[in-house]
């Protein structure tokens, strides 16, 4: 479904990404694992097109590497990134609003159904996005991602900072969100989530893939987490 | 005294309302794009000149809504064959486009009009007096450029916040990147929003090339005010910028026409500071010759105190 391939990616010029072979399969959710700054936000947004890409990304076997963010937006590909980029200034329903990518759009995820998974966001629509809690910030951003009717999203470290059961409710979600039809890509720093939900785990260092495998091998190989994750 | 303040505060309200025509689609501009455009003082000129030439043709009314979508295309050319080319080096490159551009179209209108004021009068529907205050009388023309203002910044604001389009502009104020990740096309929203930003300073120049005189300097009167409002208000803030346009306005005017300096302060208590003092010129300074500093004096004590201006969500 998602797949990159010898993948680089440069900030200036300090060489982030060297590299990086992976993919996504449908309705799976893969965790992209390993220590800070080693280039997993810099390959999401490597593969959502905001940092100029120098290798193949594919999606939905064509390639989507060269396009424009709004153009690979439209392919099918969502993005929830790092710090929320909850818009200040619109309420949380403008928030929503946004999501869709024309007026009127109706895909998997309307209103209803957002609702249905997202119920602390109904009661907080008339709010200004800046005001609402972080989960809840962290919620209307993958909830504004899904209102694109994408097939794959990428999500960047959802649970940083947020408190333990809050953390439990968005597992939670990406679980139900993959049973859904939507493939995962997740940026995880807690390894215990990571291998809780993924069908499949990476983990990366200085810019490359060092491991690839289901969540049981990395469990099973003590040296590779020291090496690449432990701190 | 009340006949002086009667006065300055309805000059004060006017000029403060043509400074917010000008402001109000460069906060927009610099707010989105991150872009300082300097030649955005070139494009009001440039609507008070089309106006103008347009005028002799179709009369004044077709002019004012034509001359700014004129004025609005060669802003949108502007952006996508321009400074969307500069952008991709940085803003430093994208801030020298502009300034260049600046000077390209006040030597054009030189070169194609001269350096003498156009001879650009408001149409004779409005050239009556309204009424009269203390002996003084208001002219129609003024209040009907009120009226323009008050309904551009009722549109602006309605299209900013009961649109779609709005939602978008108000987004890439703070994140184009993430509208653009959403699916949004957000270069050719920055298309719109220079051609619009444009049209908005040419609906000033129109009315402003009345009001003062249409002339090749106007743009570089006009210009540096401007940013001061931009900054003051907030970035991408029109409620803003309108309080800032008044608040400037309305100060620039009084201090003009009020005689004032500290040594009247000094005169109250029965203190005056020998001329020959150290510091008699600022003692006896009028406050007619600080007004034209005071803009930039408040430009510079806002980026200091308060980066973010009066309704500004980030810093300049």
């Amino acid at each position: 479904m998602l797949s990159t391939h010898d993948l680089h990616a440069y900030y200036g010029k300090s060489h982030v990404l060297r590299g990086v072979s992976m993919n996504v399969q449908p309705g799976e959710i893969v965790s992209l694992l390993g220590r800070n700054g080693v280039g997993r936000s810099t390959l999401c947004k490597a593969v959502m097109g905001l940092v100029a890409p120098v290798g193949e990304v594919r999606f939905k076997d064509q390639v989507i590497s060269g396009l424009d963010p709004h153009q690979i937006a439209h392919r099918g590909l969502g993005y929830v990134p790092e710090d929320r980029a909850i818009f200040p200034g619109l309420t949380v329903a403008e928030n929503l609003e946004l999501g869709k990518k024309k007026r009127g759009q109706t895909g998997r995820w309307g209103y209803d159904e957002i609702f249905e998974r997202f119920p602390r966001l109904k009661e907080r629509m008339e709010f200004p996005g800046e005001v609402i809690s972080g989960g809840e910030q962290q919620m209307l951003s993958m909830a504004r991602s899904l209102m694109g009717d994408p097939e794959c999203i990428i999500v960047d470290e959802p649970t940083e900072g947020l408190a333990p059961k809050i953390v439990e409710e968005i597992a939670h979600l990406l679980t139900d969100i993959a049973a859904a039809g939507v493939s995962v890509l997740l940026v995880e720093q807690k390894l215990s989530i990571a291998l809780k939900i993924s069908n499949r785990v990476y983990l990366m260092g200085e810019g490359r893939m060092v491991f690839e495998g289901t969540p049981q091998e990395l469990h099973d190989d003590p040296e590779i987490r020291k090496e690449w994750l432990e701190v | 005294m009340l006949e002086t303040i009667t006065y300055s505060l309805l000059n004060g309200l006017l000029y403060g309302m043509l400074l917010f025509m000008l402001s109000s689609g460069l906060t927009l501009i610099f707010g989105m794009m991150g872009v300082l455009n300097f030649a955005h003082a070139s494009f009001y000129m440039l609507g008070a000149y089309f106006a103008y030439t347009l005028g002799m043709y179709t009369g004044f009314w077709v002019a004012l809504f034509l001359a700014p979508i004129l004025v609005g295309a060669l802003g949108a050319m502007t952006e996508r064959w321009g400074l969307r080319h500069v952008h991709q080096h940085g803003h430093v490159p994208e801030l020298l486009f502009t300034f260049g551009l600046a000077y390209v179209i006040e030597e054009l209108v030189r070169l194609f009009y001269g350096t003498l004021p156009m001879n650009y009068r408001m149409p004779e529907g409005l050239d009556f007096t309204l009424f009269t205050v203390f002996g003084t009388s208001y002219p129609a023309f003024r209040a009907f450029i009120l009226v323009v203002a008050v309904v551009m910044f009722v549109g602006l604001y309605l299209l900013l916040k009961k649109t779609r389009a709005g939602l978008i502009i108000q987004g890439s104020l703070s994140r184009p990147d993430i509208v653009a990740a959403l699916g949004h096309n957000v270069p050719q929203v920055f298309m719109w929003v220079f051609a619009f930003g444009t049209a908005l300073a040419a609906l000033g120049g129109v009315v402003g090339g009345i009001h003062f005189v249409t002339e090749p300097g106007m743009a570089f009167m006009m210009g540096p005010i401007v940013f001061v409002v931009v900054v003051l208000g907030g970035l991408g803030s029109i409620p803003g910028a309108l309080i800032a346009s008044m608040i400037i306005g309305i100060l620039q005017t009084f201090t003009l026409s009020v005689d004032f300096s500290i040594a009247h302060v000094g005169a109250w208590f029965g203190y005056a500071v020998p001329p020959d003092h150290l510091f008699a010129t600022l003692w006896y300074l009028d406050s007619t010759r600080i007004a034209p500093v005071l803009p930039f004096l408040i430009l510079v004590l806002t980026l200091i105190f308060r980066p973010r201006g009066i309704m500004g969500k980030r810093e300049a």
